[in-house]
């Protein structure tokens, strides 16, 4: 059976599509920290700056995986690279 | 779709990395990029305002020195310059405490150069971060900074308990996954920056590229999400987990 051209674009398409599922984790993660963070001001409101810069810090690390999601679909969209 | 993204080509959605000319490497086909000319353009600012900082702080020792100031107060452009070099500063005094003398020079170098590439969208434009072969370098200095001072603030029997780590020393089974846990930081570390900019110069791609006439004024508020805020917060996380990466390996700071 021989793909053509269109045939292997729609799929990538798809395949962009799931890769950019990838995105849930991290914002259920995102989220989790910053009403963790939303409650520790409100435990200790002094401690504001520095649990913000915390919580920024560990919200961009937790969005790694779902940049990397994204990357793979930015791959499959604009790269073409399964097209032979 | 000119007017989007200046050094982007011309086809409606675009926001690739295009070739401005080449030229012959030894034989190999090397091109300059539009990331070498954004590159460039950055590095042409920072310069400038590098050079007109020294001269305004010159300026202002040389007054202090001839002993007629005691009541001047210090005029507009010193006063940015002084509050963004003692703002960097403090960002390293807080997270690296007594070894942060050493790091000031370049942390706050590699803040400016990033936060400026990263805002440079405003500009008009391709951001330079947007292209992994920025990211990468920056990325590997961070990984060199680790490793060097893992070296010189660790003893060669803890660094291989380290490597063995959830197991005694003399199983060391668990040898390669924490070396590729070693070699997974850089990687993540320049992918994040990489795709964090990356994703906002698509999307502003998008949003200039198929709207067409519709994306005449909003999209400024686009812009102040995409280029400065998230463009400030990832240069504030690479900053802070370079820094406290190497504060780990450095930990209480005995040389053995």
């Amino acid at each position: 059976m021989e793909f053509n051209e269109n045939f292997i674009l729609g799929c990538s398409a798809i395949g962009a599509g799931l890769a950019v599922i990838a995105g849930i984790g991290p914002g259920v993660g995102q989220g989790i920290a910053a009403g963790h963070a939303a409650s520790a001001v409100g435990r200790n409101p002094g401690a504001q700056s520095q649990i913000r810069s915390m919580m920024l810090l560990g919200q961009a690390v937790a969005e790694t995986t779902g940049l990397y999601g994204l990357l793979i679909a930015f791959l499959l969209l604009f790269l073409k690279p399964l097209l032979p | 779709m000119e007017h989007g993204i200046l050094l982007s080509g011309g086809s409606d959605v675009d926001f690739m990395i295009h070739g401005v000319f080449k030229y012959s490497f030894f034989g190999h086909e090397v091109w300059i990029t539009t990331t070498h000319v954004c590159l460039f353009l950055v590095i042409l600012i920072l310069c400038g305002f590098s050079v007109a900082a020294g001269r305004c702080m010159r300026k202002a020792a040389a007054r202090a020195a001839s002993g007629e100031v005691s009541d001047e107060t210090p005029g507009g452009f010193q006063n940015v310059v002084e509050l963004i070099v003692e703002k960097l500063d403090n960002m390293v005094d807080t997270s690296m405490e007594k070894f942060a003398p050493g790091y000031y020079n370049y942390i706050g170098t590699v803040f400016i150069f990033i936060l400026v590439s990263n805002i440079s969208g405003l500009l008009g434009l391709r951001p330079p971060t947007a292209d992994y072969g920025v990211t990468l370098p920056l990325a590997l200095v961070t990984f060199l900074l680790i490793r060097v001072n893992k070296w010189r603030y660790q003893k060669p029997l803890t660094i291989w308990e380290d490597y063995c780590s959830p197991l005694p020393k003399w199983l060391p089974i668990w040898v390669p996954i924490n070396i590729i846990s070693n070699l997974a930081v850089p990687v993540s570390l320049s992918l994040r920056l990489f795709a964090n900019v990356l994703s906002g110069t698509a999307m502003m791609a998008l949003v200039y590229g198929l709207l067409g006439v519709f994306a005449s004024i909003w999209p400024a508020a686009l812009h102040v999400y995409f280029d400065l805020f998230s463009g400030a917060i990832q240069t504030y996380v690479f900053c802070m987990l370079t820094m406290t990466y190497i504060s780990n390996e450095i930990g209480d700071g005995v040389r053995h």
